[in-house]
């Protein structure tokens, strides 16, 4: 098994004799030609011929940083606000493993990313060399797809090759290793950078099947109590137009989940907020007692269902997906579709605006009748009255300011939560955090990767002293290239996640949750050369963020004090039905 | 559920390697599987036999589809289809043990491929079920050592898994 495909030689036939370059030059070539503008990296030996080609020209600017990780994750972040590849350079070895944990990162969340790794000389893979790592083998089971360079003229084909598998189908990243004697300065060979690729065993769908689009519409029309029920297949599948129109065509109930925020504004009324595990009571609810769900673009993770047995017991799904492999995988679909979520909805609304029907408007009337009830009863409420500072209240105040249109870059914990759960998401591609890996450390560097791309907009880092501390040597790197992220840090001197399931299933035995030793955040974003604000009462809150936020290129560290005996509510009941939830310290279903 | 899936994968490095990966990484069982390239040298054919619920066996077969390598994917179990196993046995054969081996063997249409004065080395081919009878025929006959090649299989009649 040792063939390579080829790239098609025919294509290469042109009036003038192409260009000869070098390998090395052939890969900034290649991702020039494909648009890109920022290079996330680190140079080590086995990728100093690229960097060197790098160097020497300008149309790709290159992004240094101070561990690789972050690159992964900037590269990512932007994937994320804009729908296209992030693109990543590092060496091989340590340089290659430290960007494990950004692939996989990416991977679970289907974000496209191009990720290039130096190897080790051809004829050295195999010998333990210096800073060799075999890293196809370790990034086969968190990327979508990976490749070596095994002859430098095919460089321009490969490239092109990575960008067209991640960001087609469902994305995901795509690792290129490239052996540094592929990129030797004085070998030259033609260059001709392909305008497509057409590969016989990657052909992903685009449109649904009429048929089932159609079956799909008479459920949907047929549904007395229907959810709509949106994931991060939208933000990425730049449907959130299609999706609001659908819902607002047919005045239906809509929930987004932790990847797809934004999806539906959250400001509308018909929207019902986050469901799963810390989801909105009236969404768990709605998802119970529905009688359909309209599923697009998401893959009833276990973090929204909860026990699968107890799901949703009474509803007809449609589901639509890009992958069919989400399909029927945990929770079965009755009426399957797979497709493009945008073109899927958009042939959607064709029928329905032919049909010309609504669904039964008396039903309907009584199902956001009961809906308002089950609002009524937790409305995200949260006991501010303690002397200390709520981090829920922060969030909100955060959204206040910024008039709910940052972009907000999250770490994972209870922060995580309480941002997603308080800042009013209304438009798709502004809430970054890593969903499906979880990945602490993931906030700054994202934050980072989002504000040197959208360098006008309010690029917030929610994080938390436990996060912060997994990237903090990102803040030299912030410096270097001016980015003016605000970091909100949820100080609460514990891993509030981990001492909210202690409380819970522990008894409080707080194992190593607390940390100790943290160091005084202000000054340490002082000797990196920024801002920093710490915020200890509630008072102090508003002057703080307004002059935050009026530093308009600086960034600032607000390390802020928070009540560390705050828990994330709701909380679904592990092992439950999705409406069974915890609603306060005190109170469960 | 026994199934037998057969499988056309790009004949590149790695390919094997990520679609044996999966099925590590997702807990789905591999019984036997048999591979090598096909009339045309840039694909390669591969039957994959294994065992699961009808869900576990539509997850595979879907998680196969989406591997980039993957040309085509069938479960060829679920219509008319003819399996063939292809199995070497070395067994002791001394004094009359000789005669009773070669009988075993054409009984079962057997071929003796190799013979030292002690030993017999006999070639069957045939479904997983008739390789292990052959074994269980040999009764008292030493076993000196077993190689089977796994199941290859092909549909009946005109379907095929081409492209």
């Amino acid at each position: 098994m040792t063939s390579q495909t080829k790239p098609d030689d025919k294509s290469a036939a042109t009036t003038k004799a192409p260009e000869m370059l070098s390998g090395a030059a052939m890969v900034i070539r290649a991702l020039a030609d494909e648009g890109v503008e920022y290079l996330y990296g680190y140079p080590g030996g086995a990728v100093l011929h690229i960097y060197d080609a790098l160097f020497q020209q300008n149309k790709v600017k290159h992004v240094l940083v101070r561990h690789e990780q972050a690159a992964t994750h900037m590269a990512d972040a932007y994937a994320r606000a804009s729908g296209k590849a992030g693109v990543v350079l590092v060496t091989s070895g340590p340089g290659a493993t430290n960007a494990v944990t950004g692939i996989a990162t990416a991977y679970m969340d289907s974000i496209p990313m191009v990720v290039l790794t130096g190897q080790v000389m051809s004829h050295l893979i195999g010998d333990d060399a210096f800073q060799e790592t075999d890293m196809l083998g370790i990034s086969r089971p968190i990327c979508k797809h990976n490749m070596s360079v095994r002859r430098p003229e095919d460089i321009p084909y490969l490239i092109k090759k990575a960008f067209h598998i991640a960001q087609t189908g469902r994305p995901g990243p795509v690792v290129l290793d490239i052996p540094k004697d592929m990129t030797m300065p004085n070998q030259k060979f033609p260059y001709q950078y392909p305008a497509e690729i057409n590969l016989r065993s990657y052909q992903p769908k685009q449109q649904g099947h009429a048929g089932q689009i159609k079956k799909a519409v008479t459920a949907l029309l047929a549904a007395k109590k229907p959810v709509l029920y949106a994931g991060g297949g939208v933000i990425m599948g730049q449907a959130a137009e299609e999706l609001t129109e659908l819902a607002q065509l047919l005045n239906l109930p809509v929930t987004n989940t932790l990847m797809g925020l934004g999806a539906y504004p959250a400001g509308d009324k018909q929207f019902i907020g986050m469901l799963g595990m810390h989801g909105s009571y009236e969404a768990n609810q709605s998802m119970h007692h529905a009688d359909l769900i309209l599923a697009v673009g998401a893959r009833f993770d276990d973090r929204v269902t909860n026990n699968t047995k107890k799901f949703c017991p009474d509803a007809t799904i449609i589901h639509i997906d890009i992958d069919p492999a989400s399909i029927s995988k945990t929770v079965n679909a009755h009426i399957p579709i797979v497709g493009l979520v945008k073109p899927v909805l958009t042939d959607m609304l064709a029928v329905l605006k032919q049909k010309k029907k609504k669904l039964d408007s008396a039903a309907l009337q009584s199902w956001w009748q009961q809906i308002a009830q089950w609002r009524a009863v937790h409305g995200g409420r949260y006991d501010n009255a303690a002397p200390l500072l709520k981090p829920q209240y922060v969030i909100e105040q955060v959204a206040k300011i910024t008039k709910g249109d940052a972009y907000v870059c999250s770490d994972v914990g209870q922060h995580q939560m309480f941002a997603a759960q308080y800042y009013p998401f209304n438009k798709p591609n502004r809430w970054i955090n890593s969903g499906g890996l979880g990945t602490m450390g993931f906030g700054l560097p994202a934050a980072m990767g989002v504000k040197l791309n959208y360098p006008d907009a309010d690029v917030v880092c929610v994080t938390g002293e436990g996060s912060i501390q997994m990237n903090i040597q990102e803040l030299s790197t912030c410096k270097q290239y001016g980015l003016g992220v605000k970091i909100i840090n949820l100080n609460n001197g514990y891993l509030g996640m981990v001492k909210q399931w202690q409380d819970m299933n522990y008894e409080s035995r707080y194992a190593s949750s607390y940390m100790d030793s943290l160091p005084d955040f202000v000054k340490l974003a002082e000797a990196y050369g920024h801002v920093g604000i710490r915020v200890t009462k509630p008072e102090e809150l508003q002057p703080a963020l307004e002059r935050a936020f009026a530093l308009k290129d600086q960034l600032v560290f607000l390390d802020i004090h928070v009540d560390p005996k705050e828990h994330v509510y709701p909380m679904q009941v592990p092992g439950g039905a999705m409406n069974e939830m915890f609603l306060s310290k005190t109170e469960r279903t | 559920m026994r199934h037998i899936i057969s499988v056309l994968l790009e004949n590149e490095s790695g390919a094997l390697a990520r679609l044996v990966g999966l099925f590590a990484q997702r807990g789905y069982n591999i019984d036997s599987l048999n591979v090598a390239p096909t009339d045309d040298p840039t694909l390669s054919r591969l039957t994959l036999v294994t065992h699961g619920n009808d869900q576990v066996i539509e997850q595979i077969s879907k998680q196969l589809h989406k591997l980039i390598e993957v040309v085509k994917v069938s479960d060829i179990s679920e219509a008319a289809h003819i399996e063939r196993e292809l199995m070497l046995v070395k067994v002791k054969a001394n004094g009359n043990q000789r005669e009773e081996v070669k009988r075993c063997a054409d009984i079962f249409r057997g071929q003796i491929i190799d013979v030292t004065p002690t030993t017999y080395t006999i070639q069957l081919v045939g479904t997983g079920d008739k390789l292990d009878a052959f074994i269980q025929a040999l009764g008292a006959t030493p076993i000196l050592e077993v190689v089977r090649s796994g199941a290859s299989g092909i549909a009946r009649g005109e379907k095929t898994l081409a492209l």
